[in-house]
């Protein structure tokens, strides 16, 4: 009875250890540089001030990029906070300049961290490249630097971007957001510029972008449950679910239709036609 | 053409050696009468009642029964089960074939090894449990109709319990066989020994067997590529009596198959392989009145590795490797209260079913594409059971009732993402019960014996009917996806038998019923596309609203002398939803006459077997109409004495006249084994 009652009381003991141990756990360290995670794509000295251009990615690519900025005072050796940043790409081709769609740059919850992103819609080359130009305005001086940035092509050549005209005879440049692919319903979003001038790159709302994602060597095997991308007015980017039966390689056809329901690009996948002429492609 | 006249010829001549056999046979011996095959449950008077079981004999020849009553003898357990009235299987090649009881497969029965739950690793069952253990294993198999099968687990169709063989404290001391065959049609090569030691205090047995066969060749000479097979089983059983009424029991069995071929599906089989083990606590008195106390604890696993490596031609190289684990235990004793004998089971087990796909692309740019087909199902199944034989004048009554929880976790998250695409608020987990009660009656009246009985049980879906994903059936073509929503599938039976002794003719009459609610089979989707390349759709696995099954079968048996019996049975078997559509795998009108010789040392048979056509078929699964086949087969044995050791030899003719046939229960409609010459030695020592 004796030794019952002990080994009931060390229970207890260790209970209350176990307990106390979590109420006392320490919080997580907070990390020194919020964009730890991501990597260093360029960073631009200027004015005594040094631009950080951070991405996900190992640089920048063909398609989508999301951009994390900051900028360092040289001489105080901090980050500074609550500036406003805006941002003009430019391509320098052989015959001629242009830009690409981009969203406008963010504060984020850190308030010495910037956010927006920056559809390429084509890769330097040894004869044309990419400019960034940043103009900054802290505490009402606005600065400026521009340095050349390279844009690559995707490492798997795989397709995320789309350049063509649209049945109305717009230009329209649209971008596969990107995402971590699983065996699942997959949230799946993408987003919609038209190409005004060669400098003005204009968010598309209110269309449509139905997706039939097909597996070409599996005899363009399809997947069930797939949800078509609709505009989020909130995000301005368009949600939709693609469903991913197993790994490998996935051509993502596309169809654009406007909101009244016309096809603007792609067409229907039947068994005389296997693709549509606007898609995306992902493996993994 | 020259071709076609030498098998005529040859088919003539064969004929000529039958007839002469025949008429050898029945002419020149004639004498008493014996028991013959399929030993159904002894006639004893009254007490034991019939429960609609039949007892498939195995290890005759180590018994020291004749080798009479099984015409061949080192054939593989397919060909022992098939041999049963009762028993029917589904051939996909030479090798491991699919056992049917009432028209109805796998997941529709309890199929144990001593009661030791175990179950396949293939996704397309390609390895029914009956393929992870060899004859060499067994003594016989028991086979029980619907409910009566509930002892084991939850059943619809019937349970197939295979009893290991073991020497059980008999004083024999050392013991001996060496056993080898040899079959002509697929050159299949047949070694086996055994060793036991057995004394009142200890035993220890011990088996191996290997068998290698190449493709066979159908009737009239069509090699069927991919029907090869090679096979070794090693077992080995111990039990010691720690005192005179407590006994302990181990029992280990290891089965690998490899380079095994399916002619009738487009992948064949590299490894098939299973360790089965187990250890039992065995008491004759239990607590209080209790007796018969019996205990074990058992595990097994299996892996399966499924590709088409050797296949000249496919669309896409693909390996499908499965593997499946169990675990668990049951319980049980008896109560004997004036004329009523209680019988308890606990029992319980513990299931892990995974299965992946990978698919190679033909562009080697591209990455493999992978999925898991069967998403790590873990089943946790706990049942009790309850069995209360009364013994009346002249007569008997059998209750039984089994409950059981089942529990079911897809525990790969990429699994249940997968299952999800399809099924969006599927929970990881879910939790089913099964019931089973039943009722027997035996009536014995001066000879004559009467039985029927009435019963409902239900069944949780398999884990290809609930969680399977993408699994290709290449017999209707289509593409299968499970459907964890299923509800359980419930059976309402009724059974009878009357069995009659006329003098010498002792007619037998049978009759199963299954009106079965909610019954699973896949149906199609339409909006579904398909992952296999070329299949025509793809079929979800759905409720219907109820099907009818039922079977009738006419069995007599004739004692023309001591040692000359003749017997036949005709069977029909019907199968439909409730639309009145046909179901799959529902066998035609079937008959088989037999005759058969023994005096001791000599031991012949001659038979008859077929089916008429099948015209019941199912379009919908793939079935065509199966043409009316007759096939006639012959075998002669010898035993010869040596001072203590004996030989034996037995030779034998199947399919006489090389038929080109295939049955109801060939996938794909592959054509089965031609003229066939067998030859098998066993020399026991003592």
């Amino acid at each position: 009875m004796k030794t019952i009652k002990s080994i009931f009381a060390l229970l207890f003991l260790s209970m209350g250890m176990v307990s106390c141990s979590d109420s006392t756990d320490d919080p997580m360290p907070v990390s020194d540089n919020p964009l730890e995670a991501f990597n260093l794509t360029s960073s631009f000295e200027a004015n005594g001030h040094v631009l950080e251009l951070y991405s996900d990615q190992d640089g920048y690519f063909l398609g989508y990029n999301e951009v994390y900025v900051r900028i360092k005072d040289l001489a105080t050796e901090s980050y500074i906070p609550d500036a406003t940043i805006a941002w003009n790409p430019i391509m320098h081709m052989t015959d001629k300049t242009h830009s690409c769609p981009r969203s406008e740059i963010t504060a984020t919850g850190d308030a010495t961290v910037y956010k927006g992103y920056i559809v390429f819609q084509m890769a330097s080359n040894t004869d044309e490249y990419w400019e960034l130009n940043l103009e900054y305005r802290i505490g009402g001086t606005t600065y400026n630097v521009t340095d050349q940035i390279v844009v690559n092509a995707p490492v798997n050549g795989k397709k995320t971007v789309n350049v063509f005209t649209g049945t109305d005879n717009v230009r329209y440049i649209l971008a596969m957001m990107p995402f971590a692919p699983e065996v699942a319903v997959n949230d799946f979003s993408a987003v919609l510029f038209k190409m005004e001038t060669m400098m003005n790159f204009p968010l598309v709302a209110d269309h449509t972008i139905t997706i039939d994602p097909r597996m070409p060597s599996m005899g363009n095997h399809s997947s069930p449950n797939n949800e078509d991308l609709i505009f989020d007015p909130e995000s301005g980017s368009y949600i939709g679910k693609l469903s991913l039966t197993m790994t490998g390689y996935w051509k993502i056809n596309l169809k654009l239709l406007n909101d009244n329901g016309d096809v603007l690009k792609g067409e229907d996948i039947t068994e005389e036609n296997e693709e549509s002429s606007l898609f995306f492609e992902l493996e993994f | 053409m020259k071709n076609k006249n030498s098998s005529g010829t040859g088919l003539r001549s064969s004929m000529y050696v039958v007839w002469t056999l025949v008429l050898c046979i029945v002419v020149l011996l004639h004498q008493k009468l014996q028991a013959q095959e399929p030993v159904p449950v002894p006639t004893m008077d009254s007490i034991i009642p019939i429960n609609l079981e039949e007892v498939i004999v195995i290890s005759v020849f180590k018994r020291g029964i004749s080798h009479k009553s099984q015409p061949k003898p080192l054939s593989t357990l397919d060909q022992y089960l098939e041999s049963s009235k009762k028993v029917s299987m589904i051939k996909r090649g030479a090798y491991a074939w699919d056992p049917m009881l009432n028209d109805m497969t796998s997941e529709r029965l309890s199929i144990t090894i001593d009661g030791m739950r175990i179950f396949g690793a293939c996704t397309d069952k390609m390895d029914p449990i009956t393929s992870y253990v060899d004859v060499s294993n067994l003594s016989e198999v028991q086979v029980k109709s619907g409910q009566q099968g509930a002892q084991h687990g939850n059943t619809i169709g019937g349970a197939l319990d295979m009893r290991l063989e073991k020497s059980n404290f008999k004083s024999l001391g050392w013991t001996g066989s060496v056993e080898t065959g040899y079959e002509t049609n697929n050159a299949s090569q047949i070694v086996g020994g055994e060793l036991n030691f057995s004394d009142a205090r200890f035993y220890v047995d011990t088996d191996i067997i290997y068998r290698k066969a190449d493709n066979y060749t159908a009737g009239s000479g069509e090699e069927i590529a991919f029907s090869q097979f090679e096979k070794y089983n090693l077992s080995a059983n111990a039990g010691y009596k720690v005192a005179e009424d407590q006994k302990l029991l181990a029992s280990f069995i290891f089965d690998e198959a490899r380079d095994v071929g399916y002619p009738a599906l487009p992948m064949d089989v590299s490894l098939a392989r299973a360790y089965i083990g187990s250890v039992s606590w065995i008491q004759s008195k239990f607590v209080g009145s209790f007796k018969n106390w019996e205990t074990k604890v058992y595990a097994n696993t299996i892996t399966h590795v499924m590709d088409d490596s050797q296949r000249p031609d496919v669309p896409i190289r693909m390996d499908m490797p499965g593997w499946s684990d169990t675990y668990g235990f049951y319980t049980q004793t008896e109560l004997s209260v004036d004329n009523h004998v209680l019988m308890g089971k606990l029992d319980g087990y513990y299931n892990r079913s995974l299965a992946e796909m990978t698919m190679h692309p033909n562009d080697p740019n591209e990455q493999e594409m992978f999925m898991l087909t069967w998403p790590d199902v873990r089943t946790l199944n706990s049942g009790i059971y309850l069995e209360d034989k009364i013994t009346l004048k002249e007569a008997s009554l059998k209750f039984s009732t089994r409950v059981a929880v089942q529990a079911y976790n897809v525990a790969d998250r990429f699994g249940l993402n997968s299952l999800r695409i399809f099924y969006p608020d599927m929970t990881q987990r879910q939790t089913r019960v099964m019931k089973s009660i039943s009722a027997h009656y035996h009536k014995a009246f001066k000879g004559v014996h009467f039985s029927g009985g009435l019963a409902y049980g239900d069944r949780s879906p398999s884990v290809s009917e609930g969680f399977g994903f993408y699994l290709f059936n290449s017999f209707d073509n289509h593409d299968y996806i499970g459907n964890p929503d299923l509800k359980n599938e419930k059976a309402l039976e009724s059974h009878f038998k009357l069995a009659l002794p006329l003098k010498n003719l002792e007619i037998g009459v049978e009759g199963n019923y299954f009106h079965t609610m909610d019954y699973i089979i896949g149906e199609i989707d339409p909006v579904l596309d398909v992952m296999t390349i070329g299949a025509d759709g793809v079929k979800v696995y759905t409720n219907l609203e109820y099907a009818n099954l039922y079977n009738v079968s006419l069995d007599m048996a004739y004692k023309i002398t001591s040692e000359l019996d003749w017997n036949g049975s005709i069977s029909y078997h019907r199968g439909t939803d409730q639309n009145g559509r046909n179901l799959p795998f529902i066998s035609p009108v079937d008959y088989r006459v037999r005759f058969t010789y023994g005096d001791g040392s000599f031991s012949g048979s001659l038979s008859l077997s077929g089916a008429l056509e099948q015209n019941n078929f199912s379009p919908d699964f793939g079935e065509d109409r199966t043409p009316a086949y007759t096939l006639l087969s012959l075998s002669m044995g010898k035993s010869f004495s040596m001072g203590q050791d004996r030989l034996y030899a037995k030779m034998g003719i199947e399919n006489i006249f090389d038929t080109y046939y295939s049955t109801y229960a060939d996938w794909n409609n592959i054509p089965r084994m031609g003229r066939n010459f067998f030859m098998t030695l066993s020399y026991a020592i003592n």
